[in-house]
């Protein structure tokens, strides 16, 4: 096997997906899309573009053929609340750009603009069947606990090329519950008025935007930046991402959002299974962490391995993330899945939970998430069960560009791997 | 020597009380005789459960000393393994678990773990009794006097297999305090956790961590280098006060002993063999200095902790005989961790060194299997060749070794304590749980027990589950 993989590495370090036509033979196809799973299939990828997918698809003449026995095929993984690309070293702040304290921006931090695609987390990433990340904006409270809004998330892709934003300004971020109250003085009650407040704001920003260029607006807590970034919010075209984790937190922010008309994201919800019904009637998405099964706040008491399990068979459309702001640990996203499926999600909504559901809460559906023709091929070919530690990708193409399977841990290893022997 | 021996009866005869009453007080203070470091102060008050005789039957049996079983069987009685065999015939009087494709090992054991110190909670600082960070040197501290039994974390690591932990402080300081060694069991004291004769550790941190802390205040050691003269500075000093504890040994105990001094107790006793020294180091180059350092003063590392780069030096690693903790996922959160490898334990592994795959964190001791599942498809990635039946050790055999227990747990052998771990499948794929698990051959963990709830009285009574 492994002999086999190292062939295949060179392979992909030799060709580009370009200008060639590649067939992976074989294989078990998990499409994401009507065409469901496909238990012995072939994909055909013209010049980056899926050509042919099915189980009675004919190899092209002249294709490089990927031998597919005994493996899977999934769509590139998706990780959500990520801060690949914006950050290298989590202790080195000028190493990073996930959050910003400068009192000015807020709402209008928008973490799509200074990405790096020479990032050497994204090939470790992409070693893990990630091809794309929703990377957002984290707190920093440096600069006074008043900032409402950490900014806004990018979808982006781990191709490590110089266009790597998938989905600029894709979704706002804010944090009530614990963290939420701190920053509005303290309490719960107050992060609420200071949302609405702020939301009161915007509209009239928004509706008398001649007068505030003239001087004239009534004050405004947010600088114009911040307001300029939210009217979307408040207009409901934007999809807020909420972070809240207890169960009256979630319960509040539902009622919130129906009463304002706001798009909203459920991020952590950590009790969401406790108030699984309220969430699905109010067809909120939910991205939450499938291993935070502890209580590590009085907000998180009721945090259980079941709750994507739960929150699934409500009928509650769930993403599946690791941790928070993940990055350097974004590679154990598959794991988190597999734990989900140990602990009742169903093994296609577990996958789902990594692809195809990020891709339609984000917008970028039409570009990745589900293997289907006439796409970028946007795809992972695994060795084995790809939510299993033991397989390995063999093969991986991020929207149309096969990249080589190695990354700067690798070529470490490398270096040390005769004197360890 | 004859200091010493004495000090090994008074510490077997402490120890034979573990499960009766605490020794009274005798009419002479003999206790003043004994050379401090081994005095067992805070006693271990664990009893080991009633232990009926168990077969687990039709299993893979992982020994974690080197075999894999196929159609095993693992005979417990008086809470130890007293056989573990291909379709061993079932003796009279057990009673037999049917294991027919499931998975037995021996129990978990997390070599780097805060559960208790640093509780659930987490977020609420009135639960973080981890790090005294007061002063560079806090060798006179004790983990097991900030171990909450209560943390809820305890349960959760039980329900996942793990039978046995370090506690270690945490790493702020040049020298952080006294590790404990627990075994996981339900408890409403620390003594009752306490593993019976488990030496102590003592906790060291290299690098970034205490010329952050203490640089940050504006005092020493600000850099690597100064790091290194306060170890040195503690050790002079330790070793002056080992001599006048000796000297007056030599003289039989006549005139007054030497006043203790808790803090240079425990670095005398790490000169005198009786504690472990438990050093986070992420580098290789620091690790080589902290080699020289142990030489200069005459003692042993037993094992570095995160150790990201031991691969640089496995070689190295393996001759000084020192266990190496680390993870298979973290790595690049500071510059120390830049170079991690998912790699780093398979590479000590191979080159004949003790590789160990830890926790550090409340969510990976509840699946180190999983963790050490990812060391080893990294491994079979660069062509190494390892076994399952070797990797099981690195969470289990291992860290017992590391932890100075290896004659007690850590693997399936006749004699060995019964900690044992059924698992609904193989511990290295990602959909295994832990189904049963024994201490001592009691069992502490039965998911399919309906009326198994867990110890903690924690989250009684709010909306957490408690089973």
């Amino acid at each position: 096997m492994t002999c086999r993989l190292l062939a295949l590495a060179a392979l992909a370090f030799a060709t580009s997906a370009s200008a060639e036509t590649i067939a992976i033979v074989d294989a078990r196809l998990m499409t994401m899309t009507a065409a469901g799973e496909i238990e012995r299939g072939t994909i055909v990828i013209r010049d980056g573009r899926i050509a042919a997918i099915g189980a009675d698809v004919a190899v092209p003449a002249g294709a490089r053929v990927i031998d597919g026995r005994g493996g899977t095929v999934t769509p590139g993984f998706i990780q959500a609340d990520s801060t690949l690309g914006a950050v290298e070293v989590s202790q080195v702040p000028t190493s990073a750009d996930r959050a910003t304290h400068s009192a000015a921006i807020s709402a209008g931090f928008d973490i799509s603009l200074g990405l790096n695609p020479d990032s050497i987390l994204l090939p470790v990433a992409r070693l893990a069947g990630i091809t794309h990340a929703v990377t957002t904006p984290l707190y920093d409270d440096r600069g006074g606990r008043d900032l409402q809004f950490a900014g806004q998330a990018a979808v982006i892709d781990l191709a490590q090329r110089p266009d790597m934003v998938t989905r600029p300004r894709a979704a706002m971020v804010l944090e009530m519950g614990e963290g939420g109250a701190e920053r509005a003085g303290g309490a719960r009650g107050s992060a609420i008025v200071a949302l609405r407040a702020t939301l009161a704001d915007v509209r009239h920003f928004a509706a008398n935007r001649v007068a505030y260029d003239r001087g004239e607006g009534r004050p405004q807590r947010l600088s114009h930046v911040d307001l300029e970034a939210l009217i979307p919010v408040a207009e409901g075209r934007m999809p807020l991402i909420v972070k809240v984790d207890r169960a009256s937190d979630i319960r509040e922010m539902i009622a919130l959002a129906r009463e304002e008309k706001l798009h909203l994201i459920l991020d952590g919800a950590e009790e969401g299974w406790r108030v699984a019904n309220d969430i699905a009637a109010a067809q909120l998405p939910v991205i939450l962490d499938p291993l935070a099964d502890l209580p590590r706040s009085f907000s998180e008491l009721g945090a259980s391995m079941e709750n994507a399990a739960r929150l699934h068979a409500a009928g509650v459309t769930i993403i599946l993330k690791t941790g928070s702001g993940v990055a350097h640990r974004a590679r154990e996203l598959r794991y988190g899945a597999g734990n989900a499926v140990a602990w009742g999600l169903p093994y296609g909504a577990a996958v789902a939970a990594i692809t195809v559901n990020p891709a339609r809460v984000f917008g970028v559906a039409d570009r990745v998430g589900s293997l289907e023709r006439g796409r970028a091929a946007d795809l992972v070919l695994w060795n084995g069960d790809p939510l299993e530690p033991l397989s390995q990708p063999q093969a991986v193409f991020v929207e149309g560009l096969e990249k080589a399977l190695t990354a700067r841990p690798l070529e470490l290893r490398d270096r040390y791997l005769p004197s360890a022997r | 020597m004859r200091g010493r021996a004495f000090a090994l009866v008074a510490a077997l005869s402490v120890a034979g009380c573990a499960a009766g009453e605490r020794p009274q007080p005798s009419a002479t203070p003999a206790v003043e005789r004994v050379p401090a470091a081994v005095r067992d102060a805070f006693p271990s008050r664990y009893r080991a459960p009633a232990a009926p005789k168990v077969a687990l039957s039709g299993a893979t049996v992982l020994t974690a000393a080197g075999d894999e079983i196929a159609n095993g069987t693992v005979l417990m009685e008086n809470g130890k393994i007293v056989a573990v065999g291909a379709g061993l015939s079932v003796p009279e009087g057990y009673a037999v678990v049917d294991a027919n494709g499931k998975w037995v090992t021996p129990g978990v054991i997390d070599a780097h773990s805060h559960l208790g110190v640093w509780a659930q909670p987490d977020s609420v600082d009135a639960l973080n009794d981890v790090n005294e960070m007061t002063d560079p040197n806090t060798a006179q501290v004790w983990a097991e006097h900030s171990v909450w039994p209560q943390d809820p974390g305890f349960d959760a690591a039980r329900e996942a297999g793990v039978t046995t932990l370090m506690i270690l402080p945490g790493s702020g300081n040049l020298f952080g305090g006294r590790t404990v060694t627990l075994k996981n069991v339900p408890s409403v004291t620390m003594q009752g956790m306490k593993f019976p004769g488990a030496p102590y550790g003592l906790k060291i941190a290299c690098g970034e961590n205490p010329k952050r802390v203490y640089g940050g205040k504006g005092r020493s050691p600000a850099t690597r280098m100064g790091n290194v003269a306060g170890y040195r500075k503690a050790w002079i000093d330790a070793a002056d006060y080992a001599r006048k504890w000796d000297k007056w040994e030599k003289g039989g105990g006549a005139g007054d002993p030497p006043k203790r001094d808790l803090q240079l107790e425990t670095l005398a006793g790490v000169l005198k063999g009786d504690i472990l020294v438990q050093n986070h180091c992420y580098r290789a180059d620091e690790m080589a200095v902290m080699i020289d350092i142990a030489r200069e003063f005459g003692f042993r590392i037993r094992t570095f902790h995160h150790a990201n780069e031991a691969y640089k030096i496995a070689p190295l690693l393996a001759k000084e005989d020192i266990c190496v903790a680390t993870w298979a996922n973290w790595w690049g959160y500071k510059m120390e961790v830049f170079d991690a490898l998912e790699e780093n334990a398979a590479l000590v592994h191979a080159a004949g060194g003790c590789a160990i795959i830890h926790s550090d964190d409340p969510i990976v001791v509840q699946r180190l299997n999983q963790e050490a599942a990812a060391a080893l498809s990294s491994a079979w990635r660069a062509g190494i060749r390892i076994s399952k039946a070797d990797a099981i050790r690195w969470f289990t055999a291992n860290p017992a070794k590391a932890l100075g227990i290896a004659d007690r747990v850590g693997t399936l052998e006749p004699g060995k304590n019964a900690d044992v771990v059924l698992w609904n499948a193989d511990p290295f794929s990602i959909y295994a749980r832990a189904e049963k698990v024994w201490i001592d051959g009691g069992i502490v963990f039965d998911r399919g027990d309906p009326a198994y709830r867990r110890h903690s009285d924690f989250l009684l009574g709010q909306p957490g589950e408690i089973r």
